[in-house]
């Protein structure tokens, strides 16, 4: 499964997105209502646990995390 | 403190209410007013009453008429300036046969019509019939204290203080969800009235009267709020010192008229916090000696705050009563809180009030004395900082710093993960530049809560359509609304949503009634209301220090301690009572695919998802405020199905001690 499918598929899971269609990869997260603080720290926990990596406190920002596509990058990023 | 109900045929022709249902009604309500059952009824209109007594206990049997029987009344509720109206009515020439305060409103609405309301100071549903005009009139309360449902079916007008009591009377009445009230409880944190949750369903509004007559329906407000306005004639001229004094005498008479206006004992809520211990020290000046207290606490540290109660009832030296909520309690008792609150709710808060009252009633105490309204009128809430906070980052929307005042609003926030402080410069940074804008203050709350509705049903979704309820809401504001603060505007807001359509109907009337007891409000006292709203919003929020005047009018009374306190939102434990060892069978049932399907709200893949989640955290684990809401959101929806709509429990059989049938 690729990163982006993995990342979708967890995001429409965890936060119970009852209409997966209606919810765009370039979408904001927060804006949407779909994650709140807490819910950073669940998809933090999710692409440590799931890609190896190691997220710092410095990138715990929304520019990394606040939309499908943003999470992919940074995952892509971060994997080198 | 009743409940009460009634139909009312709106032609000739629509059938003539019936013995048997106005006495499903009583039955159906028993628990607001377990003392006494009447019930009048004419050839057009029933009424039906279920008496808790407290005032007159030997002669204020309801339903009950004025001097030559054509006025009747059903009423709920208190007038606590009824002494004095009566002495106005009987210089009138007025005659009362009894010394209750249901007699006073009769009279008073015979002399003063729709006006009478405007006179009364109290907490009150009522409903009046007029048998020579053929004209019924609803009224309830300046902010919604009582309840009061009306729907209409087959020319017929039904109507009562718990929808139960409606939907009892007549099995035709159809009865299903509406999925507008389910959108606005899933924005608000609550139905704002006249909507209800019930299709077909409406609250009368607060501060509303209505009246039947000629095949006609009218309807207006007797009382509206009047915010100080620069130059208005609301508008209080002293300074803060004066303020400090008018605050402390208006609530002193409140709490004086509130404490020894009752034939039974008056107790008072102590929750820790500065207001119920404020209105108890009041009360008990007033009283000149000792009488209960009552308190809840928690077994989870993170929402206890018995310190605090047990150092007030101490220094009032009261006889002090307190319940401990322990994991399990909220499982357990939440299906009676939900068919007492007859609405979803996206906390447990109820629950925890839903066991003090009980505590209350097993005491043998039927009043207590609270603290709400206090957050309200003076300016409490947090939500009231944040929108000062965010309207001065608004007019510099680049400043690095002034964002940082959020940290004295969220002190956690300082000490957050990055993740947490960057994503919450973002929640609170939003929607900036609309910071003139009417729902500024509360669109990040609504807007958060609002994502919960995508677990709502495609059925649902497709009947709310393109219904907007903030814009819907925002357009019946007053047209003087954009003169006020902008802490009158958010004040006023919270008021006709959060207090109102939950903290005094979800927390409030429904968990004390539900255990028969009836609470008294000093805070929503018609001066004290009329002097907080004309005081300058500085006086309330002073810089960022919430309640300014009311801790200084309170100084002497409060420890020091509990006055420097920061506020503590009452709060319960969430989505994590329902999980783990010896959670109760109805939790799993309600949240069974068959279930969810067949009360049809929710989305049944989504709801099993998030259920999913939910039970995996049992282990423990953080849980997201969203999370939260949405768990106790679907649990309470579920319920209200069960319990309301699909199986409700029949009527109970109670005795009518009062008839009056003019066809018998």
């Amino acid at each position: 499964m690729s990163i982006q499918a993995d990342v979708r598929q967890f995001i429409v899971k965890n936060f119970y997105v009852a209409d997966p269609a209606g919810l765009a990869d370039d979408a904001s997260l927060l804006d949407k209502g779909v994650i709140d603080s807490t819910g950073v720290l669940e998809v933090v926990a999710h692409l440590e646990s799931t890609y190896g990596i190691k997220v710092d406190d410095a990138e715990l920002l929304p520019e990394n995390l606040d939309s499908i596509a943003r999470i992919t990058a940074f995952v892509e990023k971060k994997k080198g | 403190m009743c409940g009460i109900a009634g139909i009312f045929a709106r032609n000739e022709t629509a059938k003539t209410p019936t013995r048997e249902e106005l006495a499903r009604m009583c039955g159906a309500m028993h628990h607001r007013g377990p003392d006494e059952f009447g019930i009048f009824r004419d050839a057009r209109c029933g009424l039906a009453h279920a008496r808790l007594s407290i005032i007159d206990l030997s002669t204020g049997q309801q339903p009950l008429s004025n001097q030559d029987g054509t006025l009747w009344i059903a009423f709920n509720g208190e007038i606590f300036n009824y002494v004095e109206l009566r002495e106005e009515l009987v210089a009138l020439g007025h005659v009362f046969k009894t010394k209750s305060d249901t007699e006073v409103i009769v009279h008073a609405y015979e002399a003063w019509g729709d006006e009478a309301f405007a006179k009364m100071n109290g907490q009150w549903a009522v409903a009046l019939w007029d048998e020579k005009k053929k004209k019924l009139v609803l009224s309830r309360d300046r902010v919604g204290v009582r309840p009061l449902y009306i729907t209409e079916h087959a020319g017929r007008v039904f109507f009562g203080s718990e929808v139960k009591a409606i939907f009892a009377a007549d099995p035709s009445v159809p009865r299903a969800f509406d999925a507008v009230g389910l959108e606005e409880t899933f924005t608000f944190w609550s139905i704002v009235p006249p909507r209800s949750v019930f299709e077909n369903v409406e609250e009368l509004r607060a501060g509303y009267v209505r009246t039947y007559e000629n095949g006609k329906v009218h309807e207006h407000a007797y009382w509206e709020p009047k915010y100080c306005e620069p130059g208005g004639a609301n508008t209080f001229k002293g300074t803060l010192e004066d303020a400090t004094v008018a605050v402390r005498e208006a609530l002193e008479k409140a709490t004086a008229l509130r404490m020894l206006r009752a034939d039974v004992q008056v107790g008072s809520y102590l929750s820790g916090g500065l207001d119920s211990s404020f209105v108890a020290a009041l009360g008990l000046r007033a009283k000149g000696e000792k009488f209960s207290t009552f308190s809840v606490g928690f077994e989870d540290a993170e929402y206890d705050e018995t310190q605090f109660q047990k150092q007030m009832a101490a220094r009032l030296g009261t006889e002090h009563h307190a319940i401990t909520v322990k994991s399990g309690d909220i499982a357990n008792v939440f299906p009676d809180v939900i068919r007492f609150a007859e609405r979803p709710v996206l906390r447990t808060a109820p629950a925890p009030l839903f066991l003090l009252s009980k505590l209350v009633h097993d005491a043998g105490i039927k009043v207590v004395l609270t603290g709400e309204g206090a957050d309200e009128m003076f300016a409490g809430y947090d939500l009231f900082r944040e929108g000062k906070v965010r309207r001065f980052w608004a007019k510099d929307p680049k400043s690095k710093r002034r964002p940082l005042l959020l940290d004295r609003l969220y002190p956690y926030l300082a000490r957050s993960p990055v993740a947490q402080k960057a994503m919450a410069t973002q929640f609170f940074g939003r929607n900036l530049e609309n910071s003139g804008s009417p729902g500024f203050a509360h669109e990040a709350r609504w807007r958060s809560t609002a994502a919960l509705k995508r677990l709502f049903s495609g059925d649902v979704i497709a009947k709310v359509g393109t219904t907007d309820v903030t814009a819907n809401f925002l357009a019946t504001l007053p047209p003087e609304f954009s003169r006020w603060s902008h802490l009158a505007q958010d004040q006023y807001i919270e008021i006709r949503t959060l207090l109102t359509g939950y903290l005094l109907s979800s927390q409030g009337d429904r968990m004390l009634m539900g255990n028969s007891v009836e609470g008294r409000f000093p805070f929503l006292d018609k001066d004290v209301i009329a002097l907080a709203d004309s005081l300058p919003a500085s006086y309330k929020l002073h810089v960022l220090d919430e309640k300014h005047v009311l801790k200084l009018a309170s100084k002497d009374l409060v420890p020091a301690d509990i006055l420097a306190r920061k506020k503590q939102p009452y709060r319960a434990p969430d989505a994590l009572s329902f999980v783990g060892a010896g959670t109760p069978s109805w939790v799993e049932d309600v949240m069974s695919e068959k279930a969810v399907r067949e009360a049809g709200v929710f989305s049944v893949d989504g709801a099993r998802t998030l259920w999913d989640k939910c039970k995996a955290r049992a282990a423990g684990g953080q849980f997201s405020n969203a999370d939260n809401m949405a768990v106790v959101g679907i649990l309470s929806t579920q319920l209200v199905h069960e319990s309301i709509l699909a199986r409700p429990a029949a009527p109970r059989d109670v005795p009518i001690k009062t008839m009056v049938d003019r066809l018998a």
